[in-house]
């Protein structure tokens, strides 16, 4: 690998990082704009004008407190915990294409950290390992209540991760590659695969929710029956870790959605621009799609009730399973008549 | 090159999280060992341009079949007063039976053919998906289907034998 390619890499990477950051740490003070919206408050208004420096503040807040351990707490994996929840939720962004090649300096540069051609069974995994930072911080901080909020959490991203999994075969099928720039690109030309495929776009959705730990899935962490969730044992920075991690995950499967789903960096009239103009845009195009998700994720965490937990299950297994399974075999069906099978 | 001390390191940490595995007194350690040798090996095949195989073994192991695992130990917590102790025989015959397999291991695998380190890294497509597929649906459709069938059969299995305890309830 070239030094300049390293570099040009490296600086991606960090920019990726940072934004990413930036943009959990202001979902936090959106989604609390937003649910002052919707039950006719101010929401926080203190810090700074509109109250736009109150992440900062939460944040040099958490940072303050007291970091401990309790006594009876398995002290290494319960450090663990918080670290895992973290990284997997940052590293599904690595294969995410923001938008199309750069041209800086001379150079053609790529705005996706890895163009890996298994891109979406990346996120797949990191996903399903997700559960692991959950289940060792329920588990290890030695409290009931955790570890029941950390068993339902991890039993509800597996029941979940099911028929989401079915609804990125779907899109695969459509697209022929794993790859999530070729993805991206067969649906130029406002070909959005959620025209082709809506109910594989709305039973993705209701997937991401639950994986996302969001309302109307957040049995993990509701307050009324299990004190705080898996979480409950954590304070300091580490609690603010879990919490933050899914402001990432939030963001990063607001993307994932848009990206699967809703084209990417494409957007209607792309053909009149080029080059670095298009590049630019494209990346508005992508972070406006990403926004509107995050919105939606908020809107519906402040509109709808809670799920009870078999209520839960049957909605995963006996509902979205099914719908996405006959889903996929006429998506088979109709691909293999305009392959011309039946002839 | 470097790739071969790349290597060198990866199956280090393989085996050392492997013994760790073994070795951990606890077994939600022993657990979570488990799950990080799975890691080290997918790095493996990682470096064997094999990145299907690298990534569904993720999924399908670490994801989901190590999570179950961990599940089931957590609700179970076990620990060393609760632990069954088990009679000195079986200690005995446990350790003669993990050596008898370690040297039909070793005498299987000693005159095995040595692939080196990485086939290729680049310009290669071998391992890749595309090809991957093409094998799987051509060359070994028959084993592939009879290895779904299988699968379909255990699942069955689970669901029957769900049904049967909810009939006992009742």
């Amino acid at each position: 690998m070239e030094t300049s390619e390293l570099i040009e890499k490296l600086v991606l990477i960090v920019v990726l990082f940072a934004v990413t950051l930036g943009i959990a740490a202001y979902a936090t003070y959106f989604e609390r704009k937003v649910a002052a919206w919707f039950q006719d408050r101010i929401g926080p208004d203190r810090a700074g004008p509109f109250g736009i420096l109150q992440p900062l503040a939460d944040g040099g807040k958490l940072f303050f407190k007291e970091d401990f351990v309790p006594e009876a707490a398995e002290k290494w994996l319960f450090i663990l915990g918080p670290g895992i929840a973290m990284f997997t939720a940052l590293m599904t962004g690595s294969v995410i294409p923001w938008s199309t090649n750069l041209t800086l300096f001379g150079q053609d540069i790529a705005l996706q950290v890895a163009d890996v051609n298994i891109g979406i069974l990346f996120i797949m995994g990191f996903l399903s390992i997700g559960v692991y930072g959950i289940m060792i911080g329920g588990w290890a901080s030695n409290n009931k209540y955790s570890l029941f909020s950390a068993v339902r959490a991890s039993s509800q991203m597996i029941s979940y991760e099911l028929a989401m999994g079915i609804c990125v075969i779907v899109v695969v099928m459509m697209t022929g590659s794993l790859g999530l720039r070729e993805i991206v690109d067969a649906q130029h030309g406002m070909n959005w695969n959620v025209f082709y495929q809506p109910v594989a776009f709305v039973v993705f959705f209701i997937c991401a929710l639950a994986e996302t730990n969001r309302a109307p899935f957040d049995l993990p962490e509701c307050e009324s029956e299990l004190i705080g969730g898996y979480h409950t044992e954590y304070g300091s920075m580490k609690m603010g870790f879990y919490l933050f991690a899914e402001y990432v995950s939030l963001f990063i499967s607001s993307a994932v959605i848009s990206t699967l789903f809703f084209g990417g960096y494409n957007f209607p009239g792309m053909d009149n621009f080029e080059g670095n103009t298009l590049a630019i845009l494209g990346v508005v195009a992508m972070f406006t799609k990403t926004f509107i998700f995050v919105f939606i994720f908020m809107w519906i965490r402040w509109t709808l009730p809670r799920f009870r937990f078999d209520q839960l299950m049957h909605l995963g297994w006996k509902s979205l399973i099914p719908i996405s399974l006959i889903n996929l075999l006429i998506t088979g069906l109709v691909i293999a008549f305009n392959e011309g099978w039946f002839k | 090159m470097s790739l071969e001390l790349v290597a060198t390191i990866l199956g280090g940490l393989t085996i050392g999280s492997a013994l760790m595995v073994v070795i951990s007194k606890h077994p939600v350690r022993s657990v979570l060992f488990l799950v990080l040798t799975f890691f080290l090996i997918s790095s493996n095949y990682i470096l064997m341009n094999a990145q299907f195989l690298a990534i569904v073994n993720i999924i399908v192991y670490a994801g989901a079949i190590m999570v179950l695992f961990l599940f089931v130990l957590m609700l179970l917590n076990l620990s060393k007063d609760n632990e069954p102790k088990s009679p000195f025989y079986i200690k005995i015959a446990a350790v003669t039976a993990g050596g008898v397999l370690l040297t039909v291991l070793i005498a299987a695998l000693k005159d095995g053919i040595t692939v080196g380190a990485t086939s290729t890294v680049d310009g290669s497509s071998e391992g890749l998906v595309q090809n991957l597929g093409h094998l799987l649906f051509t060359k070994y459709v028959l084993p592939f289907e009879i290895s779904s069938v299988l699968f379909i059969a255990a699942m069955v299995g689970a669901v029957l034998l769900a049904k049967r305890e909810k009939q006992l309830i009742d």
